[in-house]
């Protein structure tokens, strides 16, 4: 592994950009929207001058893009202070589902009510799996502790076959209300699983600014040692870290409930787009993260406009490789 | 590492190749009655172990050996398989030929990541993210490729006779396992000379200390595109020889994620950067997945919810490679090569 990319990767963990960085900082947002802007143009070309269809794409996209953003927010966190690319993060969001589809289908809860039970449960579970399997590697090879996440996750994923079987499940929800916006058509879970999953990020968020274990985590990211130094308790900060990145999946799993089908492998596509919107927005880094995901959710859609005989995830990669090539620091990083 | 034990490394470096390759023999030798004492399911058993082992080995020469750590192996399995089955299917022409090309478009593909990669100075898991999404570009692409089949896939016709020119016996024939191990010791033998080579030699110096390597001279990216090269060309063995005994292809089973991450676990489970342990490992893990689905077929009674149920075989790899990275970070070959060359 490459100590130094990572340094320079990590420079400025989380926090906000310094003064004189800032005004890079927004030069980069900029340059994005103007390329986000093309992208539109040249899609409503590409579409013959369908308002209709780039709009619709725009509407999904960034709905769609919300919680990529919550999913990418664990993953960026977690990246952020144990340094590891927690590949499992798309498994723990397949647990989030099947939480969810377990309590509704047997007690009749509202599925979004379930959030009560699933983030605590993936909170705790993602705290017993850092105690028990990956501390026991930190410090170790990176190889080691990516192995170590992607087993968990096929562990996850087999363990969820083998119980519930591999077809597909769904969870009851009352009749759907379509709403329209700008002429896009966008249905209530899906306005209800952005929201939800916005409202949790900026929770998140927040929560990193403003209380104490919060900035004990920006502190274990920014400096590990000198977090030692002055008394944080770094494993432990490595445990709630671990617990709210699975957390942050498993609130996305419950979120998205109502229009996927449920099955052992469907959190592999968020997976997938997690690991793009991670590095496209910076690996450890929260904001780039909620940017990320929103532009991810629109290469997925625009890619199926541009591609339309493709499967939309090779608009994803397209936007993944070119980033890897050119910025693997991140669009919105401050040092180059 | 201080002088006394480079030169104990050097002279070891001198006896472990030539005992390779007497092991290598005698393996040979005690493998090739194997298919005259077993039935056909352990025939099938015996061929997925090979197909793992080769692909094992793929991912040893580039990961193991040379660190480059790729996510992506099922790019150069898929390349392999799908030239092997698009030239006899489309074209008529023999599957040696197909391996043949396979192996030189995978090797091509791996050179064209690698130096991209290295070019623009991607590492560590940048790198694995970056050969994870050229493996998921090739799926996507095939998978909506109406001129290779899209998600349909190829099927291998079938002849009426035993051919080895065209790589296709009746079912049960032993003379698959014994393609198998012609391949696999092809594989073995080219691992072995190359490591033992001066490119494997300053390959191992790269991964030890890349900057050291660079400032005594060593070509760097010249000898890690080598590597790549030479693993890509493996890997597509294990996917011509995959189509060939499965007589079936599609885009998932060529360039899906699990194939890229079969591809690391026997070397992980055997031992990373060791010549034997993607073919222990493979020993070990390949025959799990028939030991499971026979357990579950007829699972004891406290069990009997699970019967028929799928998933088994991979939660079992899964804690096993939790277990050895845990437990036994250099694999069962590395370990017990590790305790016997310290005495």
């Amino acid at each position: 592994m490459s100590a130094n990319q990572m340094d320079a990767v990590d420079a400025d963990v989380f926090g906000a950009p310094a003064a004189n960085d800032r005004a890079l900082l927004i030069r980069r947002i900029l340059i994005t929207i103007g390329i986000t802007a093309l992208v539109i143009v040249l899609a409503y070309w590409r579409t013959g001058g369908s308002e209709l269809v780039v709009t619709q794409a725009i509407v999904t996209g960034l709905l769609v893009g919300g919680v990529y953003s919550l999913i990418a927010l664990g993953l960026t966190l977690i990246f952020g202070v144990l340094h590891i690319i927690n590949f499992a993060q798309g498994a723990l969001v397949t647990m989030g589902m099947y939480a969810t589809y377990v309590i509704s289908s047997n007690l009749g809860w509202n599925p979004y009510l379930t959030l009560v039970v699933s983030i605590p449960l993936l909170f705790a579970f993602g705290a017993l799996v850092q105690t028990l399997i990956i501390n026991r590697s930190m410090g170790e090879a990176h190889e080691n502790q990516l192995l170590l996440t992607l087993a968990l996750g096929l562990l996850i994923e087999n363990t969820l076959l083998l119980v519930f079987g591999g077809n597909p499940l769904s969870v009851r929800t009352s009749t759907e209300t379509v709403y329209n916006i700008f002429g896009a058509v966008a249905t209530q879970s899906r306005l209800i699983a952005f929201f939800g999953a916005a409202f949790l990020a900026v929770l998140l968020f927040t929560m990193l600014q403003r209380t104490g274990v919060g900035t004990a985590i920006r502190a274990v990211a920014a400096n590990p040692t000198g977090a030692k130094l002055v008394g944080i308790n770094v494993k432990r900060i490595y445990m709630i870290t671990f617990a709210l990145g699975a957390a942050c999946a498993g609130a996305a799993g419950t979120l998205v409930v109502p229009f996927v089908s449920i099955q052992p492998i469907a959190g592999e596509v968020f997976n997938i787009t997690a690991f793009v919107v991670v590095v496209l927005g910076g690996l450890g880094k929260v904001v780039g993260a909620m940017f990320g995901g929103l532009i991810v959710g629109l290469a997925e859609q625009f890619g199926g406009i541009f591609f339309p005989d493709q499967s939309n995830l090779l608009g994803v990669f397209i936007v993944f490789i070119l980033i890897l090539f050119l910025r693997p620091q991140g669009l919105f990083a401050s040092t180059s | 590492m201080s002088s006394s034990t480079a030169l104990v490394d050097v002279a070891r470096r001198r006896t472990w190749p030539d005992r390779n390759l007497i092991a290598l023999v005698i393996g040979i030798l005690i493998l090739i009655p194997f298919p005259l004492f077993t039935g056909a399911s352990q025939d099938a058993i015996a061929i997925r172990v090979i197909i793992v082992a080769i692909l094992g080995i793929s991912w040893n020469i580039m990961s193991g050996y040379g660190g480059m750590f790729s996510f992506g192996h099922a790019a150069y399995f898929g390349i392999g398989a799908y030239s092997c089955a698009v030239m006899l299917v489309n074209f008529d022409i023999a599957p040696w030929l197909g391996m043949i090309v396979g192996m030189g478009l995978a090797a091509l593909f791996g050179v064209f990541i690698g130096y991209l990669s290295f070019r623009y100075k991607l590492k560590g898991t940048y790198f694995a993210l970056a050969t994870f999404a050229f493996a998921e570009m090739l799926r996507i692409i095939v998978m909506s490729a109406p001129a290779l089949n899209a998600g349909i896939g190829y099927h291998i016709p079938l002849i009426t006779d035993s051919s080895w020119w065209l790589m296709q016996f009746p079912p049960g024939s032993p003379n698959y396992f014994w393609l198998g191990l012609i391949l696999l010791s092809a594989c073995v033998l080219i691992s072995i000379l190359f490591i033992r080579s001066r490119a494997g030699q300053f390959l191992i110096a790269i991964r030890e200390d890349e900057t050291a390597a660079s400032s005594l001279g060593v070509p760097v990216l010249r000898f890690k595109l080598i590597a790549i090269a030479v693993s890509g060309a493996i890997g597509a063995v294990a996917g011509v020889f995959y189509t060939q005994y499965y007589l079936f292809i599609d885009p998932d089973l060529a360039f899906g994620a699990s194939r890229s991450i079969e591809a690391i676990l026997a070397p992980v489970v055997g031992g990373v950067g060791t010549i034997w342990g993607p073919i222990v490992g493979s020993t070990v893990l390949a025959p799990l997945t028939d030991i499971t689905a026979a357990f579950l077929r007829n699972p004891p009674v406290l069990l009997a919810f699970l019967e028929g149920r799928s998933g088994l075989d991979v939660m079992l790899y899964a804690i096993l490679i939790i277990v050895m990275i845990l437990f036994l970070p250099r694999g069962i070959f590395g370990t017990i090569k590790e305790k016997v060359s310290r005495k």
